[in-house]
């Protein structure tokens, strides 16, 4: 079927956030995902699923290794112990360009962004898989070059316009504000049409109303294109109102699982972030 | 056609082709009416083969952001093989044209092997590192191109690196006879034809900047990672960037190349790679028409002070500083752009004053 389908592994039945999702095979399957730099182990006996249209949060304080675990994921770093499996197959080995084309895309927490190319060209790169046109086309502008930029262009324009982001097409991206930057990675994220989508601290650098609207097109995002979402956010406005599971890391092993309510009155949870009660206070 | 003319892109890559023709033409005249002399007449072939390599070596440097240094040497392989080619098939293909273009494709696809061979270590290094590879690169092929004997007889091509082992029966003669390099070679060149290879590397050139394949050469420079994280392969396209850029390279050193009656290596030797990196620095990185403009001026500039004997290397530097300072320079940018607003102000205050008194 797929060049990957001999690695297909048979995946758990797990419990999911979402009523939606039941009874699917989840979109992510992470099983006790570990990775150590050295001496020093970053992250540990991560494990964790993710339905195919779930929004999770991973939330935990600074160094806890969240974007470590983004890196694992997208095969940034490969993993010392543990699997993950994308759509039921294990990324074991492959490189980033690999996992993406299998279904994961993602976005930065330092923005990275082609900065010197047009909002919509950056958009156009993210879709480079979905044109069809072959070098020697491209080399030769012949007619099938003209009909699948038509086409790219017209569906990069419906994705900057479903951001909100149509007017900006054709700024250099270096030079837009911080938040637009933030909405055209997400943008040029989605246009690699991937199956879940990981965002790096989308918020950070928005202010309240900014942040109100993320919330708002994070879920619009899911409820169109029918994607699982994970993200990594401190904001715990934006996490608490739009995850259905959230997962606490700290010191690179998982404190604590469960739905926004769970998580907020979970004592480890409460501990990692705010320390530990004094005896004498009690 | 109005359309097109709004679209950027399309109108930078038509004024691009515009201005090579136009200043073709007025070459051609001017060449037609006795108005050029010899020697100016002797630098149109190189100059449109040193366009061509500041074109090309801009693909690399100004669109995929790679340092090369050894440019020069893919532009020997295409001379030497052309040179080659042509004296092997000058009694197959009779038509003199047909042959330099035959020539040109052949020194083209060596050069463009010859990239892809040395690219496939070369690229596994960046920046700086990349830098000195493609320099030591450039070296060695020049060495081996002075090592290197080819002879020609009744048998066909006899090849070796050491002049005794090229024995040749009567009636052959050498093509390439080590340090001394090619001689008798058939002059095939014409300015014309050179000015439809410039065409036929922009053409190339700017065709693959505006496709998806260019903009993910563009990504690649801009964001290594970003580019990974949307499922491009960087390697592949640094090496397609490194290939065509290596393989129009060739081709213009096949049209160098068969515009001598005699070639040494020692002409593609660093220098000859740092002086097209000039070139395209000064253009403008990325700006392939700047590298076109700057390439015909410059290396026509030297020459044509010729008469100034020792001051002409001096003053050859003092311009590449001018042209660097307006370039590039902040200051001196904003200091240009006051004074032609002053001078503008004036003019309008004039022009009011004059309605006035009226």
């Amino acid at each position: 079927m797929n060049e990957y389908s001999r690695k297909m592994i048979k995946v758990s039945s797990v419990n999911l956030f979402r009523e939606q999702d039941a009874g699917k095979p989840p979109v992510l399957d992470v099983r006790n995902l570990g990775i150590d730099f050295g001496g020093l182990t970053a992250v540990d006996g991560f494990n964790m699923t993710i339905g195919p249209t779930e929004i999770s949060g991973l939330i935990g304080p600074n160094g806890a290794g969240k974007t470590t675990i983004f890196n694992l994921l997208t095969s940034v770093y490969q993993p010392t112990r543990g699997s993950i499996l994308l759509k039921g197959i294990d990324t074991k080995g492959m490189n980033t360009a690999k996992v993406n084309k299998l279904g994961i895309a993602r976005t930065f927490q330092n923005i990275r962004l082609f900065n010197d190319m047009t909002a919509l060209d950056n958009v156009k790169v993210g879709m480079h898989n979905e044109i069809k046109c072959s070098f020697l086309a491209s080399l030769l502008h012949l007619p099938s070059y003209y009909k699948s930029e038509k086409k790219a262009n017209e569906k990069a324009m419906e994705l900057l316009d479903f951001m909100g982001l149509a007017d900006i097409a054709d700024q250099k991206a270096g030079s837009l504000p911080y938040g637009v930057q933030r909405r055209l990675e997400i943008c040029r994220a989605l246009a690699s049409n991937p199956a879940i989508i990981l965002l790096d601290e989308p918020a950070a650098g928005m202010n309240p109303s900014e942040t109100a609207e993320l919330m708002h097109q994070i879920r619009r995002i899911r409820d169109t294109f029918q994607i699982a979402i994970f993200l990594i956010e401190h904001d715990m406005n934006l996490v608490m109102n739009v995850c259905e599971g959230i997962v606490v890391v700290n010191y690179g092993k998982i404190i604590a699982k469960g739905t926004p309510e769970e998580i907020k009155n979970n004592p480890a949870v409460i501990e990692a972030y705010l320390g530990k009660k004094k005896e004498a206070d009690a | 056609m109005k359309k097109l003319w709004n679209n950027k892109t399309t109108r930078t890559n038509l004024t691009t082709y515009l201005v090579v023709t136009v200043a073709f033409v007025v070459m051609q005249l001017m060449s037609s009416f006795g108005q050029l002399g010899s020697a100016m007449k002797g630098y149109l072939i190189p100059v449109c083969a040193y366009i061509v390599m500041a074109v090309s070596l801009n693909l690399l440097v100004g669109v995929c952001g790679e340092l090369s240094l050894g440019h020069a040497g893919f532009m020997g392989i295409g001379a030497f093989t052309g040179i080659v080619i042509a004296a092997l098939l000058q009694d197959a293909i009779p038509n003199d044209t047909l042959l330099l273009v035959v020539a040109m494709f052949a020194g083209g696809i060596m050069a463009g092997i010859f990239g892809f061979l040395i690219g496939i270590p070369a690229l596994r290094l960046r920046g700086d590192y990349l830098a000195i590879v493609t320099l030591a690169f450039g070296e060695i092929l020049k060495n081996i191109f002075s090592n290197l004997y080819v002879g020609l007889d009744s048998e066909g091509l006899h090849m070796a690196v050491s002049t005794g082992k090229v024995q040749l029966l009567e009636g052959g003669r050498m093509i390439l006879d080590g340090p001394v390099g090619a001689t008798g070679i058939t002059k095939l060149s014409t300015f014309p034809m050179g000015f439809v290879l410039i065409l036929f590397t922009l053409f190339v050139v700017l065709n693959l900047i505006n496709s998806k394949e260019g903009r993910a050469i563009k990504a690649v420079r801009d964001n290594r990672i970003a580019t990974e994280s949307v499922g491009i392969n960087v390697t592949a396209f640094r090496m397609k960037a490194f290939v065509v850029s290596a393989f129009l390279a060739g081709m213009a050193g096949t049209l160098f190349g068969l515009n001598f009656s005699s070639l040494q290596a020692s002409k593609f030797n660093f220098n000859a790679s740092i002086n097209v990196l000039v070139f395209v620095v000064l253009g403008g990185m990325g700006n392939i028409l700047g590298s076109v403009i700057s390439t015909a001026v410059l290396y026509i500039l030297p020459e044509a002070m010729r008469g100034l004997d020792d001051l002409r290397m001096i003053l050859y530097a003092v311009v590449l500083i001018i042209v660097m300072l307006f370039t590039w320079s902040p200051s001196v940018k904003n200091a240009v752009q006051s004074v032609t607003a002053s001078v503008q102000e004036k003019l309008r205050k004039n022009k009011k004053e004059a309605v006035n008194n009226e």
